[in-house]
């Protein structure tokens, strides 16, 4: 089965990250990375496409980027749909499920989406499901095991409470947690061959769009204003007289927690 | 001239930018085996110091992941560059110079040999199961009267009426040895025959009659990595286990200006880990009311330590570029190896100082590296034969004999 995932490139978490306070997003116009939780998707995509089908990427970053698509491919993907346009800054969640729609419709035939259930960076949470919208497509959310079963895909959705057990024909798309699969290690030949596995760069033009309909000028989002978020409390430390433990089942009671 | 103003922050760990040097693949594949080191070594690593072992399910997870050979061409090896080889050894050792040791034994000194001087039939038996770490294999030269002067070796190889090869002596030091599927043992034929005593190298089946390798015990070095002693005791071999590809002692020591190249970067990954844990400390320990790095006297160390570490990185990075040009020379390699390796030594014997009674501890990696520096000081080549190969290279006078 072939299967396409959706993975985002970002600032590494390691570097200090900085808003542009023009635009008040992210920057992101240095070196990107994959995201990390984007790697259980792939990791999830190859078992599942095994060695008859084919994983397919598809991306949405500026400049061009390929860094995180190389991870990716040197893991095994087969190859990658990247959409770079300067258009495309300042896009919202919606506007980015239309392009990655798009780009999941030029990757060719695909029986299963996969996408991670949000990414590092941004935390919206919402593009995976927005995407099956566009494309009318079952989702299912929170997966943490996938299986497939001839024409329909089993999923077992992580909840609060434990997990429900989801089936749905395919094509669908799924969002997956982090842990639903352990990611293997690009493997030093698959760094070699990524080198020279097709990553076909796209822009809003070419996908069919308009670009007087994404970006800052698409968005139907504002960013009013940016303010640091309020400084962590100190805990309270709890001198223990013998009875501590009554104050610390208060605590946990007065949480909910028990 | 750029007259932009000077960058003002810089990152600890990478203190002259040199990340900025590697290409996309470079940094991908570094990344990949820091993360591997991480996940696989560092967790168990002062545990395995601590038992004298080194897992043999290693093997397969270094194969795996494709450090095995990987910059072999072919036989399912990788084929990456040279510098890719060195910056994937750095990592490693930055774990433990026993973990970056067997990959050197493994890639530099019996894959390397096989591809290089083997017959089809050696490479097509061993290099793939190599690759994957299905098979280890270990390199017989030095011997235990014989290690700097390895043309001085009594191990031999004569060939016997019916054709076949019998080798007779013992090997000493070798890494891998007791746990290795194939050795590839050096020796010296008989002067009265075809090769005219000149030495040969042979692939050697551990499971021979007559061959076995006793591990040595009781190391306060390299204590993650099994080392062991080889005995050839009437060793027969077919016709076809002679190294067709190479006489002499160029075969044995091509092999270790391979090894030696990784070892250049190995060293500086063993420093790099001492430095930044005596960064780390000195940032957390306080006394006298404040973090010792606040100190005029620690703040000297740590950065005497993290510009012998980046000069040394820089060093290794400039052979790894010549090595992909094809332009690197024997005496480059000496050039590295000596000074790299000096300097991870003097590194973790400061960072052992800074890091007090702490510093002795396998609670943290600083003495470990130190006592493993002792071995890889002595081992492929000890400073003073690298001393002597510059010095021949300067003058031109020869000053081993």
């Amino acid at each position: 089965m072939n299967v396409v995932v959706c993975v985002k490139q970002i600032p590494d978490p390691a570097d200090p990250g900085a808003l542009d306070p023009e635009s008040k997003t992210l920057k992101r116009d240095g070196k990107l990375i994959l995201d990390e939780s984007d790697s259980y998707g792939v990791e999830m995509a190859l078992q599942l496409a095994g060695d008859s089908g084919e994983v397919t990427l598809v991306s949405m970053a500026p400049n061009g980027e390929v860094s995180g698509l190389r991870t990716a491919l040197a893991m095994g993907a087969a190859k990658a749909v990247l959409v770079s346009d300067d258009a495309l800054k300042g896009s919202d969640a919606l506007t980015t499920a239309k392009v990655l729609a798009k780009a999941i419709e030029r990757a060719g035939s695909y029986d299963l989406i996969l996408a991670a259930t949000e990414s590092s960076d941004g935390y919206t949470g919402t593009v995976p499901e927005q995407i099956a919208e566009v494309l009318g497509l079952p989702s299912v959310t929170f997966a943490k095991a996938v299986t497939i079963d001839g024409t329909t895909v089993k999923v077992d959705r992580q909840t609060e409470a434990g997990y429900d057990e989801v089936t749905c024909p395919l094509p669908a798309l799924v969002s997956v947690t982090a842990g639903v699969v352990e990611p293997r290690y690009p493997s030093f030949k698959g760094i070699m061959a990524a080198k020279s596995k097709p990553v076909d760069q796209v822009t809003v033009a070419d996908l069919g769009l308009d670009a007087a309909n994404v970006g800052w000028a698409g968005a139907g989002q504002e960013i009013i204003e940016v303010a640091q978020a309020e400084a962590r409390q100190a805990g309270e430390v709890i001198e223990d007289d013998g009875e501590a433990f009554n104050r610390v089942v208060g605590f946990l009671s007065d949480l909910k927690i028990i | 001239m750029s007259h932009a103003p000077l960058r003002q922050n810089l990152d600890p760990r990478d203190l002259l930018d040199l990340d900025a040097e590697l290409s996309d693949e470079e940094r991908l594949l570094r990344d990949t085996v820091r993360r591997f080191v991480g996940d696989k070594v560092l967790p168990d690593v002062a545990d395995w110091f601590d038992r004298g072992v080194f897992p043999r399910e290693m093997a397969q997870e270094f194969g795996r992941l494709g450090v095995l050979g990987m910059h072999l061409e072919g036989y399912g090896c990788a084929g990456t560059s040279a510098t890719a080889y060195g910056l994937a050894c750095l990592e490693l050792e930055a774990g433990d110079s026993g973990a970056r040791s067997f990959v050197s034994v493994q890639g530099s000194l019996a894959m390397f040999p096989i591809w290089a001087f083997g017959s089809e039939e050696h490479k097509q038996t061993w290099l793939p199961r190599m690759a994957a770490g299905e098979a280890i294999g270990c390199f017989g030269l030095t011997e235990p009267d014989s290690g700097s002067d390895p043309s001085s070796m009594r191990t031999t190889a004569r060939v016997d009426a019916g054709g076949d090869w019998v080798l007779d002596g013992a090997k000493m030091w070798i890494t891998n040895g007791s746990i290795a599927d194939v050795a590839v043992v050096w020796a010296r034929t008989d002067p009265d025959g075809p090769d005219r005593g000149a030495v040969r190298g042979f692939v050697v089946p551990t499971d021979t009659p007559g061959f076995s390798a006793p591990v040595i015990h009781r190391k306060v070095s390299l204590r993650a990595s099994v080392t062991s002693e080889l005995v050839l005791d009437g060793v027969r071999l077919p016709a076809s286990a002679a190294l067709p590809g190479v006489t002499g002692m160029r075969g044995p020591l091509s092999c270790l200006n391979e090894a030696r190249f990784g070892i250049l970067f190995g060293a500086c990954g063993a420093a790099r880990a001492c430095y930044e844990a005596a960064l780390d400390y000195s940032l957390e320990r306080v006394q006298f009311g404040k973090p010792i790095a606040s100190f005029q006297l620690t703040q000297r160390r740590l950065v005497e330590m993290a510009i012998a570490v980046n000069r040394a990185t820089l060093l290794a990075l400039h052979l790894g570029r010549k090595k992909d040009a094809g332009t690197l020379a024997t005496p480059h390699v000496s050039v590295g190896k000596l000074d790299n390796v000096r300097m991870a030594l003097e590194v973790a014997r400061e960072a052992r100082s800074l890091l007090g009674a702490n510093g002795i501890t396998l609670e943290y990696p600083v003495i470990r590296h130190m006592t493993n520096l002792e071995s890889v000081y002595t081992y492929e080549g000890t400073n003073e034969i690298h001393t002597l190969i510059l010095g021949n290279a300067i003058t031109g006078i020869p000053a081993f004999g």
